[in-house]
Parts: structure tokens; sequence; C-alpha cells
């Protein structure tokens, strides 16, 4: 009762929302140190990579389960939560609820986390498709590695960012996800309960910086691609 | 009364005391919980810069009592802000447009003539409407009641050396403790929550030693009897520290979650 009680509490749920949000911030981190090598023109640096990730077997795909769980668990609670805003409030003011300044961190990106959220999620569902589940081997990208022959991802990635719709559609989604940690990041720490006077203001500007450096190192992939400069 | 002393400050401004203001309101109407409501439009002359905003109110339902009209029911007592019974939500804003001021501390020079001026309750499904701008805030006691207390017996004046307080606890503590409950943080939390409010009692009683004794039963009491009442959750956008007359700070709303922690951690 009491275990339930504390579960379903709106203070775990917040724990649960930053604890899953932070790996999957971890998740990016890596994701784009990977990617940096998109930016050599030559693509072994890059198929090697993909092939070693490969090469784990089943520790990759204990990897990738695990994401997966933080990533529903991240999705789960989310919609939870802006369910109980919705009776929170049952009816709404008439005039729109307008920010005092001061001291609120009330923006774009804090007030529409749903928003940004949602699109991420169809994003990263497309794009796992697109590119994880996309044409391999048989499909004639193949190229040996070390007598083996293995994927030839990185061909793959360069002929479909010639693509004007792809290439805007990943660079702009990326500006979402910049929002979404502009503010995510911090509130994950202020969820967690580690923030206090002495830490709130450096661990903001941390979660500024992270965000603009994931989201600008993801959407110059496509461009650096489509405007040649890779070759 | 010609013997008067003049106000100092309207004597430094005689402009602003002599310019009585016309003000547009939409004021939300609505004779109980089960009828529907709508706003009234009203003009209102005469309204001086000089007047608090809960003046201004008197001055319109003297006018609506004139006519014969029911006028227009709000909360009030203090007027000086400190019991936390105002409480209107002033052109989207909680307690209006001026930080760190409750509905009766805000002066009608804030506004200029002309301005429509649309004034709500507070909306909250835990603060259900009774009339007009009226809601009924229990939802906040029953917080308190969960456990925003503290029960040890100190005795008489205890020996002030025997347990010491550090300044800046003590400084932590006091300011917390300056939440008058009036319920701006959940009428400006776009998620109705009333995060603020519990943060500021949890965080108040658990940096004292007489509090320290229940600390982790009450964190535990109040969250819960918080989300019991319906309150929203908490996504970290700090509307209502600034929408806070006390501007209690939204540090208080990490202690909370930090004490949340202990308590399910140590029992
Ligand atoms: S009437 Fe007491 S705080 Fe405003």
């Amino acid at each position: 009762m009491r275990t339930q009680k504390i579960i379903s509490s709106s203070v775990f749920q917040k724990y649960l929302m930053a604890a899953s949000g932070l790996g999957l911030v971890g998740f990016v981190i890596t994701h784009l140190l990977g990617n940096l090598l998109l930016y050599r023109s030559e693509g072994t640096a890059f198929n090697n990579y993909a092939h070693g990730l490969e090469g784990l077997g089943g520790l990759l795909y204990a990897a990738e389960f695990g994401l997966l769980g933080i990533a529903i668990l991240h999705v789960i609670v989310a919609l939870t939560l802006t369910l109980k805003k919705r009776r929170a409030r049952s009816t709404g003011y008439s005039s729109v609820l307008r920010s005092k300044g001061g001291k609120s961190k009330s923006n774009l990106s804090s007030r529409y986390m749903a928003v940004s959220g949602s699109i991420l999620l169809i994003f990263i569902v497309l794009h796992v498709i697109h590119f994880k589940y996309g044409p391999g081997i048989a499909e004639g990208y193949s190229v040996d590695i070390k007598g083996e022959t293995a994927r030839d991802l990185h061909r793959y990635v360069v002929e479909e960012f010639q693509k004007p719709l792809y290439v805007g559609l990943y660079a702009g989604v990326m500006v979402f996800l910049g929002f979404h940690l502009r503010h995510g990041f911090w509130s994950a720490f202020q969820s967690l309960g580690t923030n206090s006077p002495k830490y709130s203001k450096p661990i903001y500007a941390l979660g500024v910086a992270l965000a603009l450096l994931l989201s600008t190192g993801f959407l110059c992939i496509p461009l650096w691609i489509y405007f040649g400069a890779s070759r | 009364m010609s013997n008067t002393p003049a106000n100092p400050s309207a004597k430094s401004d005689p402009a602003k005391l002599a310019k009585l203001m016309t003000l547009n309101l939409r004021v939300w109407r609505q004779k109980s919980p089960k009828e529907a409501g709508k706003f009234a439009a009203y003009t209102l002359k005469g309204v001086s810069p000089n007047m608090s905003f809960l003046e201004m109110l008197d001055l319109l339902n003297e006018g609506l009592h004139h006519s014969g009209d029911a006028p227009v029911e709000f909360d009030s007592d203090c007027r000086e802000g400190i019991c936390g019974s105002c409480s209107c939500m002033i052109n989207g804003q909680a307690h209006g447009p001026e930080l760190g001021t409750a509905t009766c501390q805000l002066y009608m020079r804030k506004f200029k003539d002309g301005d429509t001026i649309v004034i709500e309750p507070w909306r909250a499904t835990a603060f259900p409407l009774v009339r007009d701008l009226v809601v009924d805030r229990s939802a906040l006691d029953r917080i308190i009641s969960a456990g925003g207390y503290t029960s040890v017996k100190v005795g008489p004046h205890a020996e002030p050396n025997s347990m010491l307080v550090s300044k800046d606890n003590a400084e932590k503590a006091m300011d917390a403790a300056a939440c008058i409950g009036c319920g701006a943080c959940v009428a400006a939390c776009p998620n109705g929550s009333a995060s603020l409010f519990t943060a500021a009692k949890i965080t108040h009683l658990s940096l004292l030693p007489q509090g320290k004794v229940e600390s982790h039963r009450r964190s535990y009491r109040m969250v819960t009897q918080m989300d019991e009442e319906g309150f929203g959750h908490c996504t970290n956008i700090g509307e209502c520290q600034s929408a806070c007359p006390k501007d209690i700070s939204i540090d208080t709303i990490a202690t909370m979650r930090r004490e949340y922690m202990k308590a399910i951690v140590k029992s």
C-alpha cells in the first residue's frame, strides 16, 4: 500500500522521469561521439565503428533493450503526468497565462516539453527504421573490412543526405532536441533534488551548453554531407 | 479637515493623485458552483492610482450596490500582504503584474487610464469555485493537517546553546516560512501543481530542530495528501516562484524531493 503510494506519487514519478531522461542524454552523447566520424569524407572509420558495434553481439542487444526500456519508461511517465495536468485544471483560464518574468524558467522549451518530446519520439522511430533497418549488404551496400563483408552504412548515409527533404527533416528535428534538452537537463537535477542555490545556476548553464552542442553537432552532419564538404 | 498633513508622495507627484482613471473591467461572475459563470463588463470611473487593487474592487462594488446589483465577491482580510486571503488572476497573472506582491498590495498606478483588466478566480480542480472570484482553498489546509506541524513537546524556554541552528539554516527556514498559503503558485502553474506550497512547508520545518524529528513522516504524508487533493505535477517551469508574493524559491522544491527520497530510504 505504502510502496504503491510512493511509486505513484508525483515526486517519485519525477525521479523516474529524471533518471530515464539522464540515461537518454548519456546515449545521445555517445551517439554523437560515434557520428562525429561522419564528418570524415572517407567512410572506412565510420563503417569500422558500425561494424565493431555489430560485432558486440549479445552485449549490443542488451544495451539496445536497456535503452528501449528507458525510452519507454520516459514516454509512459510523461504521458501519465500530462494526463494529470488535464485533470488538475478542469476549467481553464479565459485569459492566457502570462509569465511574470522574474526568476521564472518559463520559456518555449519548458512550456512545450510535451511537443518537443512527441516530435523526438516520432523522429526516433522513423530514424531507426530509416538507418538501422535500412538497406544493407543484400541491397549492395557492402564493403570489405579486413576480409569480412560488412554493411557500407557510410555510403547509404551519404546517399540519403543528398535528398533535400531528409536533410531538412533531420536538421529541423535537431532544433527540437536542443529545446528539449535545454529545459530537460536542468530539470532532471531539480527533480532528483540535487539542486541547491549553489548548484542550480551552473547546472542550468551546463544544460544550455549541452543542448547547443548536441543539437548543432547532429544538425550539421546532414548539412555537411549535403553541401559536399565531406567530399 | 484642511489641516491634514499632505501625503508626501502626493506632494512629490501631485499629477498622479489628481488624475483619476477610467478602467474597463471584465470580471468573472458566477453565482454558485452549480450555475454557469460568465464575464461581466464594467466601466469604472474615478479610480485613483493610489488605490490598491482591492480598493478598486470596493469602488466597483459600491457602484453595484447603489444600482441594486450583487457585489463582486472576492477574498480579503489583512490587506497588507500577510494573511494570504486575497487571490485574483489579473490579466492572466496571479496577483497581477508586480513581482513579490499580493493583490491587496498591488496599486492601481501599475495600470493606465483606459486599460482593460480581466479578473478571474484561481483555476484548479482542487480549488472549487465558491462564488465569483472566491475559491475554496481548504485543500492547502488539508496538506498542512497531514504533516505540516511539529508534535514534539519542546518544553518551556530551552537553553539556546544546547541546540544550535546555523545562521544559514535559520535564514532558509525563515524564507520558506514566509509562505502565506494564498495558492498563487497553484494558480500560476501551467500544471496546477501545489509543489511550491508543500515544499515551502516541508523545507521550513525540516531545517529546524523541532521539525527534524518527524521530517520523514512529514514529507511522505504531505506529498501523499497533495497528490490526493488532485493537484498537478511539477515540470520545473518555475512560474510559481515568480507568482509567489513572498518570493519563495523553487530551491525548496528540490529540498522537498530530497526529503521525500530520505523518507523512502530511511523508513
Ligand atoms: S488580504 Fe491578506 S494578503 Fe492580501
